[in-house]
């Protein structure tokens, strides 16, 4: 294809150069083949695909943006269950997956830039970096998945409300919080924080799956020497919704795990 | 042609490491940060700072990361349009919730 395709862009690059009494247009009679037929240049071709994909992750924002306006009113109408909920969470394993996540965030940046710089094996062993820390992002979340199942804090048939009607029972919670025992109507609440507990982690999560599958895929694509040659349209884009997972995770971890400690 | 002229002003800019390291220390201490406030009895002011330091986080990476401290004037435009697009959408949410009658559900 790039054989072919450079000989047709040479036919209509003189033809509009003959038109364009311009001389700096020159310059694109010997532009890259990664450039398209129906764009300018190529900095107009990455402007255009930027543009793109940031109007992707504002459909991810609205996405999210619903799970956080749903977390926001149930915890404001049934806040003593969601006080009970969140202290379930563990601080240290969240603080620990924010800053896994954030490394990676780091590692990723650091591989957009050797696209950017042509520097092949700092960018296979970029993306490999922020692949395995995506990877103990989820296995530190599979801990503490494991554990909501062990106390049967999944909502559904086998929800058990006893760390919520009487604290005492979970001493692990009740020696850092020493929380009142719930009213049952209320602990049956606590049903609704873990729902959007799994809802909104869950969701997060499957963005993080998405997003490891396809750095194989980069990673696979760039020992071949994919993206060092000029074209870094990809992993920059792919940078930026590994980057907003990232964001959305920081929110994540103050929403769920931070504000209810001391209520 | 004054497109094509001012295409040739905003080349590729190329964020440097050095700039990301710098970020990569600063989403850390913000992070021990807002942990560390998580264990102080602020009261109201516990959510408020935790909101407030996630918000500084997420600005460090939109801005340095994703790069939009360097993008184009579209990009920057999206970026704030999104943004004040859901916040509009969660303002008018609780706006509804609240007028009616709160909590007696």
């Amino acid at each position: 294809m790039p054989d072919n395709s450079a000989i047709v862009h040479d036919a209509q690059e003189s033809a509009s150069a003959a038109n364009n009494a311009n001389g700096a247009n020159s310059a694109h009679l010997e532009h890259p083949s990664y450039l398209r037929h129906h764009f300018n240049s190529t900095e107009q071709q990455a402007d255009t695909s930027n543009f793109a994909m940031w109007l992707f992750l504002l459909t991810e924002v609205m996405f999210f943006g619903g799970l956080f306006t749903a977390y926001l009113i149930y915890r404001n109408w049934y806040y003593p269950a969601f006080v009970a909920g969140s202290h379930q969470l563990n601080v240290i394993w969240g603080a620990l997956n924010t800053v896994v996540l954030i490394a990676s965030s780091f590692t990723m940046a650091m591989g957009v830039w050797c696209a950017e710089t042509r520097r092949r094996k700092g960018l296979v062993l970029s993306l490999t970096l922020t692949f395995i820390l995506g990877l103990c992002f989820l296995g530190i979340k599979t801990i503490e998945y494991r554990e909501k199942f062990e106390k049967h804090h999944v909502p559904g048939a086998h929800y058990s409300l006893q760390s919520f009607v009487d604290p005492t029972s979970d001493p692990d919670i009740f020696k850092e919080y020493h929380d009142k025992p719930l009213p049952l109507d209320m602990a049956r609440h606590t049903e609704i924080y873990f729902s959007l507990y799994f809802a909104m982690t869950g969701m997060h999560a499957l963005h993080m799956i998405i997003g490891i599958g396809i750095l194989g895929f980069m990673i696979y694509r760039a020992r071949a020497g994919a993206y060092t040659s000029g074209h870094v349209t990809f992993v920059e884009n792919f940078g930026l919704y590994w980057h907003f997972v990232d964001i959305v995770w920081i929110y994540l971890f103050a929403l769920l795990y931070l504000i209810s400690r001391h209520q | 042609m004054s497109e094509q002229t001012k295409h040739a002003e905003h080349e590729h800019h190329i964020v440097g490491p050095m700039v990301y390291v710098a970020i990569l220390l600063a989403l850390l201490v913000g992070t021990a940060l807002t942990v560390w406030a998580s264990f102080l009895e602020l009261g109201p002011w516990n959510p408020i700072i935790a909101l407030a330091i996630a918000t500084a986080k997420a600005t460090l990476v939109v801005l340095f990361f994703m790069h939009v401290k360097y993008s184009t004037k579209l990009t920057k435009l999206t970026v704030v349009a999104g943004i004040f697009t859901f916040l509009i959408l969660v303002s008018m949410t609780l706006a509804d919730y609240i007028s009616r009658a709160w909590g007696s559900w």
